[in-house]
């Protein structure tokens, strides 16, 4: 890993956010901070429901609300705080400084468009420019996320491109921005085949090196995270349960969910063989009626009494790795053995 | 957190009835609905009993009383006779109109619906053509073309209606059955040696209910509003019957000086239909499964 | 896509030729005899037989049946018994009326109930919502005829502001050019320069038009709000809004577009509906078009002029839901670009 700047981009301080229900109040966010820096690539890492989307979605705001509602928190990106922006400062925010690419290239593009119309129209909105800059400007972008034939390309629907295509036409449309700063990904390569997820990645990857730009990647696989990961962030339940970077994570898991996680990675030999957990037991909690203590304990095969009461504090590792886990030392001297 | 636990051993296994109207207690316009058409059913019932005169007795001295003088309570019509008893005894032939003529689409609805889904072939091809041709005619014409043709009287109307308003249940309930006659239970009981008829009406049928009780709901009001345009025409309801779309008909003229003789008939249609379309509007959220939440 | 629209027009031909002959076969074996109606009471059975064998109504149903087939190809709608008249050139005569007004319901019912189904859905469970849900349902659950009349009831007769019928003020004794009376007024505006003619015709349009309009705009408004409910939860409208689109841009150019699709499809088969609606329409406000016309021609059995005027209005509504069709393909490059 080359050396990264050290400057902070984006910093999620202790944010708290839930949704109101019929059936009560969802907490899908808890307590949460998470700092990327420029130049940086972050996972975040979960099951689905963990509430990793949602606090992607809360950066640029995108979450439905009501019913969803930030508690408390802040959200500084390059130290302004976005959750005290007015809906049309946040609005120039999104698409300029801060883009996305979303899971599903199938129903994330608007299918009564062509998808250069619909790149064009970032630039036209942010930049100021006629319809046909903004359309030059969307082929060149085009050739950039190397779609074959653009010229041609740029005039298609989204149902006449091919899935790999499409989620490159999203990936160019997040960068049909001035000055692109941040990159969300939320679960990119999902939906797509095996050698196509493989392609998108490479092209993710080498992206961040022609640009200037910080990548939040969220996603479920963990092979993912090893592929593009400069730090990781595990999250159980709206928690967060770890964070480090890469190399400790595959190497020194520290909290039980994680190494849940790398053990149901079928490429990971190694975890075959660590004990019990092959696969995670249990299921994730119903967030309504979750208690203040550890959330992943009813699933956890090192829980103690006091992971059921109480949520633990953070265990430094190393000034790379942090976990919340009261038992993470049982977790690595079982490993040892 | 205890009682929590409780009620849910008490509801765990709900008849899809109960279930329903668990789901219908929540949707307070449903309710509404369903209060006016309560009400409307209990006037219909009790119409002899609560109307303060005889709905056609004239007393000629009393024409074009307004309303809240002299006993009438909704005024009098243009030969004398009291407003809120006819508006009563409407509710008994509207409400009559509503449930002869859905039970006419019904019945015939589910026939063709059930046999063409479970034959298929030749037959289903045959009867859904006829349904699409009958479908090409729009629906009040088609009502007005089989009235005329009857000769106008209230019977007529309802079977009139009846007819037109067929193709629809007909493809609701055919649409159903297409996919239900594959389920397993089907498949298990036609192991079992069932007969096509056990199997279409006893077995298959009561699982295609739902989109057809909100058809028939949502119909008992369009029935009602198409029986009150053809009195309107002359073509349903002959006088004196107390028929609301006829009570507009015959007093049009007076609305230069006494509105109420037009305008609360009128409004006896709209509150009727609006509560089985409210009411039919509810059922259809909760038994529609894509619509419910 | 032009083989799609010819594959649609075949498919149309059975279909008509369904309507032709269940029409054709309802009237004549409906009970009474046109050629009694046509002679009056009093006419003796030998009269009536002569007449009966001048109409062919002596000859085998299926004979009968093939004659009126062979002319209906030919546009040949048959005499009415009435007036005498070519029922296919009464017709003519009296649609530009209907057309007129159905055009202008229609107008009224799609942009009102499409902005209020858009607003309705942005500003969901709100009282700005409530209110229009709330009135969509009173406009579908009522009768049109007392609409008419309480709207005359109201303008006409206590406020005094519009007429309460006709197309046209009948001081003015205006000859019809192209029967389409706001044309003609607009024709007239330019050729004699008085605006009077223009004026009175759109006068007389708006109670009707709002009478025949409110059921669409009701059904038109419902629709429109769920369907652009749906559209925004859409992942392409958290794209949109992702890349920064401003949000009024985001609603009426990303959402609605799509969510327009399934209006447009009920918008036309409302508008071939209007065309029957208009019966009670024009009876209420003796609007001289085909449904007070075919009104009457019930009234008096005037059979070749009921079935004639049944079976335009049909063959005219299956047109509709094919054009409509077709549209819905133009405008939506899934099914255009196949």
């Amino acid at each position: 890993m080359e050396t990264v700047k050290q400057e902070t981009l984006l910093e999620i301080d202790n944010l708290n956010f839930s949704f109101k229900t019929q059936r009560g109040l969802v907490r899908a966010v808890r307590d949460l901070s998470i700092t990327i820096k420029k130049g940086e690539t972050l996972t975040l890492v979960g099951e689905s429901g963990c509430g990793k989307s949602v606090t992607a979605h809360a950066i640029n705001q995108l979450n439905p609300m009501p019913p969803g509602r930030v508690d408390s928190g802040r959200i500084l990106f390059n130290g302004i705080d976005l959750l005290q922006l007015k809906k049309g400062e946040i609005e120039k925010m999104r698409g300029t400084q801060i883009s996305m690419i979303f899971q599903e290239p199938m129903t994330a593009l608007n299918p009564v468009f062509t998808v250069g119309s619909q790149i064009a129209d970032v630039f036209m909105t942010h930049q100021g420019m006629g319809k046909d800059e903004a359309m030059a400007r969307a082929v060149e972008l085009f050739h950039l996320v190397k779609i074959p034939a653009p010229e041609r390309r740029i005039h298609a629907y989204p149902h006449q491109l091919s899935g790999g295509m499409r989620q490159r036409a999203m990936i160019a449309m997040a960068l049909a921005s001035p000055e692109p700063g941040l990159m969300i990904a939320d679960e990119p390569t999902t939906a797509l085949d095996v050698t196509i997820q493989a392609q998108i990645l490479d092209l993710l990857g080498d992206l961040k090196q022609q640009i200037d730009m910080s990548i939040l990647l969220i996603t479920h696989d963990m092979g993912v995270v090893a592929e593009m990961a400069d730090r990781v962030v595990v999250m159980y339940a709206g928690r967060k349960v770890e964070e480090s970077d890469v190399n400790s994570i595959f190497n020194d898991p520290r909290h039980p969910y994680t190494l849940g996680l790398l053990n149901s990675l079928p490429s990971n030999p190694k975890y075959k063989q660590a004990k019990r957990l092959e696969a995670i037991t249990g299921t994730v909690p119903d967030l309504l009626t979750i208690g203040d203590g550890c959330p992943f304990a009813n699933r956890c095969a090192y829980a103690t009494d006091i992971c059921r009461s109480s949520f633990p504090s953070m265990s430094e590792i190393n000034k790379d790795h942090s976990v919340w886990c009261h038992n993470h030392e049982s977790v690595k001297r079982e490993k040892a053995q | 957190m205890e009682t929590d636990i409780h009620e849910e051993i008490i509801i765990a296994d709900p008849t899809p009835l109960q279930e329903t109207w668990f789901h219908l207690k929540k949707n307070k316009a449903a309710m509404v609905g369903l209060g006016i058409i309560t009400i409307f059913v209990l006037m219909a019932i009790f119409a002899p009993l609560i109307s303060p005169y005889d709905p056609n007795a004239q007393v000629i001295d009393d024409r074009k009383t307004p309303m809240f003088t002299d006993g009438y309570i909704l005024g009098t019509d243009d030969l004398g006779r009291d407003m809120l008893s006819r508006l009563i005894y409407g509710a008994r032939i509207s409400m009559t109109i509503g449930v002869v003529s859905v039970g006419i689409s019904l019945v015939f609805g589910i026939l063709i619906g059930v046999t063409s889904a479970y034959f298929g072939g030749v037959y289903d091809k045959i009867v859904m053509r006829l349904i699409d041709i009958m479908l090409a005619f729009p629906y009040i014409l088609l009502t007005i073309v089989i009235v005329s043709l009857l000769g106008p009287s209230l019977l007529n109307a309802m079977i009139a209606i009846g007819i037109s308003q067929i193709p629809r249940y007909a493809r609701v309930v055919r649409a159903s059955v297409l996919a239900e006659k594959e389920a397993d239970y089907v498949l298990a009981e036609r192991a079992l040696g069932a007969r096509d008829t056990e199997l279409m009406f006893l077995t298959i049928l009561p699982n295609c209910l739902s989109p057809t009780i909100v058809q028939a709901t949502l119909g008992v009001g369009e029935a009602i509003l198409s029986s009150a345009g053809l009195s309107f025409l002359g073509l349903g309801a002959q006088p004196p019957t107390p028929e609301w779309g006829l009570m507009i008909a015959s007093s049009k003229e007076f609305i230069t000086n006494a509105w109420w003789i037009v305008t609360l008939p009128g409004i006896a249609i709209l509150l009727a239909v609006l509560g089985f379309n409210l009411f039919g509007d509810g059922l259809r959220d909760i038994l529609d499964p894509k619509m419910r939440n | 896509m032009v083989k799609h629209i010819l594959k649609r027009l075949v498919l149309l031909l059975p279909t008509i030729l369904g309507v032709v002959t269940l029409v054709f076969f309802m009237i004549a074996l409906a009970p009474g005899d046109p050629a009694r109606v046509m002679l009056g009471e009093r006419a003796n059975a030998a009269q009536i037989a002569q007449l009966r064998a001048e109409l062919g109504l002596d000859e085998p149903l299926i004979k009968q049946y093939g004659l009126y087939l062979s002319r209906v190809v030919r546009f040949d709608l048959g005499k009415s018994i009435t007036s005498g008249q070519q029922v296919a050139e009464e017709i003519g005569k009296l649609f530009p009326a209907t057309i007129e007004l159905a055009f202008m319901a229609m107008i009224f019912a799609s942009v009102l109930g499409i902005l209020l189904g858009v607003t309705s859905a942005i500003k969901r469970n709100t009282w700005v919502d409530y209110t229009t849900m709330g009135g969509a349902l009173f406009g579908v659950s009522m009768p049109v005829f007392w609409l008419g009349l309480v709207l005359i009831m109201i303008f006409s007769v206590w406020l005094d502001l519009l007429p309460t019928g006709g197309r046209m003020n009948i001081r003015y004794y205006f000859t019809p050019i192209t029967n389409f009376y706001v044309i003609d007024g607009l024709i007239l505006l330019f050729k004699e320069g008085t605006a009077k003619y223009l004026v009175s015709a759109i006068q007389h349009l708006i109670l009707p038009t709002i009478a025949l309009g409110t059921i669409p705009l009701a059904i038109i408004a419902r629709t429109t709000r769920s369907s652009m409910l749906e559209v925004l939860q859409q992942d392409y409208i958290k794209t949109a809004r992702s890349a920064g689109i401003r949000e009024k841009r985001v609603i009426y150019r990303y959402a609605l577009r799509n969510a327009l699709l399934p209006v447009i499809t009920v918008i036309g088969i409302q508008f071939g509906l209007l065309l029957s609606g208009a019966i009670l329409t024009e009876t209420v406000f003796s609007w001289p078009g085909i449904g007070k016309w075919l009104y009457v021609a019930i009234g008096a059995r005037d059979y070749p002029s009921v079935q004639g005027g049944i079976i335009f209005i049909s063959v005219f509504f299956v047109l509709i839901n094919l054009v409509v069709d077709i549209l819905y393909s133009v405008v939506n490059p899934k099914i255009r670009l196949q």
